[in-house]
């Protein structure tokens, strides 16, 4: 292991839950605004995962916090195989495992409104997850390798070669930042939700543990979207970074301009892209490379 | 356009989240123990807000036969906004009021952490007080609970 890799842990577990409360907040701020509010300050995440600290514990059901805690460590643990270079395949299935701890912890309450909230997550990871795997293989095909590592120091820089896998990903990027039209588990506006969806049982430091869970997925998420834009070349960093925002700005556009829809919509629309987008963009560079 | 969240507040249909709980409308035999049971689920520390005339003091409901009265006959209430209808303004301005009240009893449970819940109801003896005073008529009226999360004062 060399020096940079714990480096850029280090740095993931630091920054990420920063720079994850910053976009919260942020994105809070726009949406307001896109609402024709004033909206809260940027730091109101920051604000209210402390109070969440200092709130009662509830706990429904003791075990659920083990669950929880283990969705944040997961979290954790895809970001900093993710940061530090890893396989990109190892990143997906901890994400995958990270998630599904989240819905056990739903599950495990007994709670008829976590457990619908519990089921529609399972839904929405039926839906992304294809897409995940076909931006992985995408990598593959054009850098014959897994290892982030060896893909961000490629020389091609794979948008140019992925375009369409780029806007399937962005399209599941929608379920996975939890935003309308596919926030079915769990919405961060309260006029659209079966009371909390998949947290309506956490509470207090367990909610707090989700949103920064979140905050470290968020960030996870967007260096994906790095991933597509970054190669040798000195001035592709910035590149990536300012698509990510932009990227980010066009998924609060979209989640303040489509009310949520059903779940057969989320799942039909999501597989059609990953086959349209997705899977005809991997037989073209499959025979044309 | 009335927005709450300018200052960190956003609606939540979930008691378990919710710092702050709006109810409007009296209470009535019917919904006795559901406004209870909402005021349970609210993890420490929390506050309520009594929002328009009917929520205060039963309002013209005061004397119907199965009212109770306000909300305050039922759970301890911090802060009231009467009015009928509240203004828009007057009903941020209470839940402003309710942050306030929310700090000193974040405060007071760090002082006393196991103490703070019983302290709390005892504090609102005008509750008990009021709770007798029913008498009987015909009409009745559905108290609407409302929950709203307060998520942290800022600029308050």
């Amino acid at each position: 292991m060399s020096v940079t890799v714990i480096i850029s842990i280090v740095a993931y577990l630091i920054l990420a839950p920063i720079a994850g409360g910053l976009l919260a907040g942020i994105d809070r701020k726009i949406s307001a605004r896109m609402q024709g509010r004033f909206g809260p300050p940027i730091l109101q995440p920051f604000y209210d995962f402390f109070k969440l600290l200092e709130k009662e514990p509830i706990t429904v059901n003791k075990v659920q916090d083990f669950y929880v805690m283990c969705f944040l460590i997961f979290i954790v643990i895809t970001g900093c195989f993710f940061f530090a270079g890893g396989d990109l395949l190892l990143v997906i299935f901890t994400l995958t495992l990270a998630s599904i701890f989240l819905v056990i912890a739903a599950f495990s309450s007994n709670s008829p409104y976590a457990q619908i909230g519990a089921e529609r997550e399972l839904l929405q990871m039926m839906a992304y997850e294809p897409m995940v795997l076909i931006t992985a293989i995408g990598f593959y095909l054009i850098n014959g390798s897994f290892a982030i590592s060896e893909i961000v120091s490629s020389e091609k820089m794979g948008i140019l070669y992925l375009p369409g896998i780029f806007l399937g990903f962005v399209f599941i990027l929608t379920i996975k930042l939890r935003k309308s039209p596919f926030d079915l588990s769990m919405s961060h506006h309260g006029h659209q939700e079966l009371v909390k969806g998949l947290t309506t049982e956490f509470s207090g430091k367990t909610m707090a543990v989700i949103e920064i869970a979140h905050w470290y997925e968020n960030i996870f998420l967007l260096g994906f979207v790095y991933l597509f834009f970054v190669n040798t070349a000195s001035w592709s960093p910035v590149l990536a970074v300012a698509v990510c925002l932009v990227t980010y700005f066009i998924e609060i556009l979209i989640d303040n301009s489509y009310a949520r829809m059903k779940w057969q919509i989320a799942i039909n629309a999501s597989w059609i892209v990953a086959i349209t987008l997705g899977f005809v963009n991997l037989l073209v560079i499959y025979y044309v490379r | 356009m009335y927005d709450v969240e300018r200052f960190g507040i956003i609606n939540t249909g979930n008691p378990k989240h919710a710092d702050i709980f709006l109810v409007t409308g009296s209470v009535n035999e019917q919904n006795i123990s559901v406004v209870k049971q909402i005021y349970e689920q609210m993890p420490e520390p929390k506050v309520v807000v009594a929002i328009g005339i009917c929520a205060t003091s039963g309002g013209i409901f005061k004397e119907c036969y199965n009212i109770m009265g306000g909300i305050d006959t039922v759970i301890p209430v911090d802060v009231y906004v009467p009015g009928c209808a509240a203004r828009p303004e007057a009903i941020i301005d209470g839940v402003v009021k309710g942050l306030g009240v929310l700090a000193e009893k974040r405060a007071a449970m760090d002082k006393k952490p196991a103490a703070a819940a019983k302290a709390e109801i005892a504090a609102d003896t005008k509750a008990a007080a009021k709770a007798e005073a029913q008498a009987n008529s015909s009409e009745q009226k559905e108290a609407e609970a409302t929950v709203a999360a307060i998520k942290e004062k800022e600029e308050a």
